[in-house]
């Protein structure tokens, strides 16, 4: 103990019972405490039976949840108080495996804390930093190293080097090119437009102004979207085409984002979240707000699809519509903006 | 090296015919002796990196064992497994996937679950030990390193998690990715590019899925794998911390050797988390995907939430006020930028950096090896609990409409009172804790100098009424001295109390000022002096209660 390391800027060490650097005084460590089983041989056989009935038990378990793999049918639901119901095979299965693996770490432990030694020892660190010679033929070698290269004069080859290895993971960067189409305007359109007819979500289904009440709300979809969904085998135009049809008395209409966009009191407003996308479909009939229940923007819809409250920065996007000859609801146009969330190139 | 297998023997019976092999090899008997013999100390809070670690060991073993079964597809299938509410539903085959694990492969249900809650345990204990690892200073030099690694490593197991979380292609993660992307569209000049790229065209695109699989089981994985070896390594080489306590010091370490003790002991634990994860996995039902359905772009379930460790970004998320700036023509989403980028980044960027920043104004440039009790360190503590209160009142707020429900409160007054809440709460937790740290520090050396209350009550001769004083037990005597003491830099002396050259100038200035901040009111160990003049008078207090008895 009473030795300072040497080699490093920081002495850490004790002289004489006192620490090296603050001076205080070191309390030495104190005596052991012998425990039941040191002393008594019969506490020792109890101990080390004790951590023996752990491991044959485990033993068991594990053996049983391999039983259990096989005849618990996997089909079943158990009913289980405070559990609700659970498939029979998983909650045996998993109870058994856990309970076997979990006794294996009891025994252990068991074992190290009342069989193996607890006389705690002590061991000197020592100072991080090497000693000064050390760091002084280190730094030779690198500077030996150096001269003998020549990448101090040789300016030359320094410099094309550099080139060459800065260039050299460009084309990994570039070769990353076919992840994705450009952007386009892809993010300003959607495949609505004059004259498509509007779809119920759930049947896809026509839909007449007299099926929509006072107060009521419909989801739709385009008329185009199950065929181009088909071609593109994806979900694109749907995460964008999705609205929701809303019919309030005309006037509650405080304004809307066109004129005569509505027909008869009903509106179409686009379904995706201007804050970040989230479908939106919280709908109270009193205040005609729209809430999203992702970040709790709330919208107007009788008021143009203005935020009231919320992260949203943006109105929701309104869909100008009409009824067609057979007397359907269809677009008057596509959206005049783009919807969804913001984007640099959005304006 | 060895010829004569008779002579060299590395140790009797099996083991060291096998140890003999290895050796005449590989040349290990004496570093690995050295390892055998290596020694750890004990205490509560160290066992946290471990559950760490294990966590990840179950990852990896569940992860693969998924990986069998799984398909990361977005391919458009007609379910018809065994789970009869969604038979017919058209769907992806990776969610059709992960609903035949959880019905149809016996045991994939547990492995599934086990999988899910070993990642919510494996981010809450990176996180815990980090919390541990910085209220007892345990960062300072020569530990920076590895303090750095352990940032990253929070960072990577969030994003990881995050992956798993998205790989079903249930309603919920279907959700959280179009989030993801929303926010990634956000970024200034690129972010239309990125997402593009990210999801091979517009959201949520045919791609995703599988690229995101492998990043989740093999590029992340890899990365944490390496990082958490150097991580240990660094750990072994330095040699852990410790508490102080009788016969510890700055140059020692006292504990249990590797083996057989602590390898018991730490293999023991690892067989309890496991066991434990695997009880909580068959009995507590987590990520019912089967309940939410497959994802579409138009559909969304009311009061969802993401994983924990992803609350405090969507309650951030969810207080930004809904700001957003043009810029010729061009938009800027405040509203996204703030709270998923800037905020988070600013927060992990302080966290990496924290150690130089301490040791910057303190100017305490010594290694440590010595645990600071949390109550010793008031600043930083103050700190730490200023940072945990700044994240849970973000964490609050992703639950914001979920207390609105609750208590029937609306969420506009919520989210506004935790708006104000935000910036109210941290300055108090960082005042009230440091406060009763320095009230705890004038209790220790009070006890230092005049022994603890023993609760008697003895009457002197002249009829005066004392509490008896008893000086403290060894034990507690050394963690009390154990204190370290940093005096703040003075401006004007040519160095400071650790010999560091004294900043010059208005920069220097400056940098006392925050030292002063850091340090000023500490309540310093008593000297070796009032110590001895301490004892002399406890002694003679209990002497005289002995004889007027
Ligand atoms: C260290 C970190 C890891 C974390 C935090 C993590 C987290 C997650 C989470 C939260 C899920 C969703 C699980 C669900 O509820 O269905 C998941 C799914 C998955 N993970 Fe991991 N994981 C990790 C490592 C791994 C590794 C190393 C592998 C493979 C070698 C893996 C393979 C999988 C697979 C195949 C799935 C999808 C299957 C399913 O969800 O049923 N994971 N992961
Ligand atoms: S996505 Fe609607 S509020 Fe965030």
């Amino acid at each position: 103990m009473n030795e300072i390391q040497h080699g490093s800027s920081d002495p850490i060490g004790a002289v004489d019972g006192h620490d090296v650097v603050s001076g205080k005084p070191i309390v030495p460590l104190g005596h052991h405490e012998l425990r039941r089983a040191d002393i008594d041989p019969k506490a020792a056989i109890r101990a080390e039976r004790q951590v023996a009935t752990m491991f044959s038990l485990s033993s068991l378990m594990i053996v049983s949840s391999i039983v259990a793999f096989i005849k618990v049918p996997n089909d079943t639901l158990v009913i289980l108080p405070l559990f609700g119901p659970v498939n029979a095979n998983h909650i045996t299965v998993g109870s058994l495996l856990g309970l076997g693996i979990f006794l294996i770490g009891t025994g252990a432990i068991h074992w190290a804390k009342k069989l193996m030694p607890d006389v705690e020892v002590t061991e000197e660190r020592h100072a991080f930093a090497s000693s000064a010679e050390d760091k002084a033929a280190f730094g030779q070698a690198i500077r030996d190293g150096k001269a003998a290269s020549g990448v101090g004069e040789r300016k030359i080859i320094r410099r094309s080097l550099l080139g060459a290895l800065a260039l050299f993971p460009l084309p990994l960067v570039v070769f990353l090119r076919d992840l994705g189409p450009m952007p386009n305007k892809r993010l300003r359109e959607t495949i609505w437009d004059k004259d498509i007819q509007i779809l119920t979500d759930a049947t896809y289904r026509p839909i007449r102004p007299e099926d929509i009440p006072i107060g009521g709300l419909v989801n739709a979809l385009p008329a185009n979207l199950l065929k181009i969904e088909e071609e593109d085998g994806n979900l694109n135009e749907r995460g964008k085409a999705s609205i929701i049809l809303i019919r309030m008395a005309p006037a509650d209409i405080v304004s809307q984002q066109g004129e005569g966009w509505d027909y008869q009191g009903i509106l179409a407003y686009s379904k995706i979240c201007t804050h970040v996308g989230c479908p939106i479909s919280l709908y109270q009939q009193r205040t005609h707000h729209l809430l999203c229940p992702c970040h709790q923007s709330t919208f107007d819809l009788a008021d143009s699809g203005n935020v009231v409250f919320g992260p949203a920065a943006r109105r929701m996007p309104q869909l100008p519509i009409t009824v067609n000859a057979q007397g359907y609801l269809v677009a008057a146009s596509g959206f005049k903006e783009p919807i969804g969330p913001s984007f640099w190139e959005r304006g | 090296m060895s010829t004569n297998k008779a002579i060299d023997t590395v140790a009797g019976g099996k083991a060291g015919v096998v140890g003999n092999y290895l050796d005449d090899r590989l040349h290990g008997a004496s570093g690995v002796k050295k390892l055998l013999n290596k020694v750890f100390p004990d205490h509560w809070s160290f066992m946290l990196g471990e559950i760490a670690l294990y966590s990840f060991i179950i990852l990896l073993l569940s992860g693969t064992y998924l990986t069998l079964w799984f398909k990361p597809s977005m391919t458009e299938v007609v379910y018809n497994g065994s789970y009869m509410p969604l038979k017919g539903v058209k769907m992806s085959e990776a969610y059709a996937s992960t609903l035949d694990i959880s019905f149809d492969v016996r045991a994939g249900l547990l492995m599934r679950q086990i999988h899910h809650w070993a990642a919510l345990f494996f981010v809450a204990a990176v996180s815990v030990h980090l919390l541990r690892v910085f209220f007892t200073g345990a960062f300072r030099k020569p530990r920076e390193i590895n303090w750095v690694i352990g940032t990253l490593l929070l960072v990577l197991a969030i994003l990881e998690g995050f992956a798993g979380y998205s790989l079903p292609d249930d309603l919920l993660s279907g959700t959280g990715l179009r989030i993801a992307e929303g926010i990634v569209q956000a970024i200034p000049l690129l972010g239309t590019y990125v997402a593009m790229f990210l999801f091979g065209g517009e959201f949520p695109g045919n791609d995703f899925i599988s690229r995101l699989y492998s990043i989740h089981i093999l590029l992340v994985p890899g990365i944490l794998l390496a990082l958490v070896s150097a991580h240990l390594i660094i750990v072994f080489y330095q040699k852990h911390t410790q508490f102080p306590g009788a016969g510890r010091t700055e140059s020692n370490v006292v504990g249990y050797r590797l083996y057989p003790i602590y390898m018991a002991k730490a293999g023991g634990f690892f067989f309890i988390v496991f066991g434990v994860t695997t009880l909580i996995a068959a009995l507590v039902t987590i990520n019912p995907i089967w309940l939410y359905g497959p994802y579409t772009p138009s559909q969304v379930t009311a009061g969802s939430q993401p994983d924990w460790y992803i609350g405090w970004l969507d309650g951030a998320v969810r207080l930004t006020p809904n700001w957003e700036t043009n810029l010729l023509g061009h938009t800027i989403s405040w509203n996204l930028l703030i709270p998923a980028l800037i905020i988070p980044g600013i927060m992990f960027t302080a966290l990496g950096v924290y150690p130089w920043i301490e040791a910057w104004v303190t100017g305490d440039k010594r290694e440590h090896h010595l645990l600071d009790r949390p109550r010793n360190a008031p600043t930083r503590t103050g700190l730490g609990v200023m940072a945990i209160s700044f994240y849970l009142m973000l964490w609050i707020s992703g639950g914001n409409d979920i207390i609105a429900t609750a208590f029937s409160l609306s969420i506009n007054e919520i989210t506004w009172s935790l708006r104000v809440l935000l910036f109210v709460v941290p300055p108090l937790s960082f005042v009230i804790t440091k406060r009763a740290c320095l009230g705890l520090q004038r209790r220790d050396r009070d006890k230092l100098l005049h022994g603890y209350e023993t609760g008697r009550v003895l009457r002197l001769p002249h009829g005066e009424y004392i509490e008896v004083h008893a000086p403290v037990s060894d034990e507690e005597r050394a963690v009390l001295l154990g204190k370290n003491d940093v005096a703040p830099l003075q401006l004007g002396s040519a160095t400071d109390a650790n010999g560091v050259a004294n900043p010059k100038g208005k920069s220097g200035a400056r940098r006392a000022k925050l030292s002063e901040w850091f340090y000023g009111d500490n309540v310093p160990v008593p000297s070796a002096a009032e110590l001895e003049e301490a004892a002399h008078h406890l002694a003679h207090a209990s002497h005289s209660e002995i004889t007027s008895h």
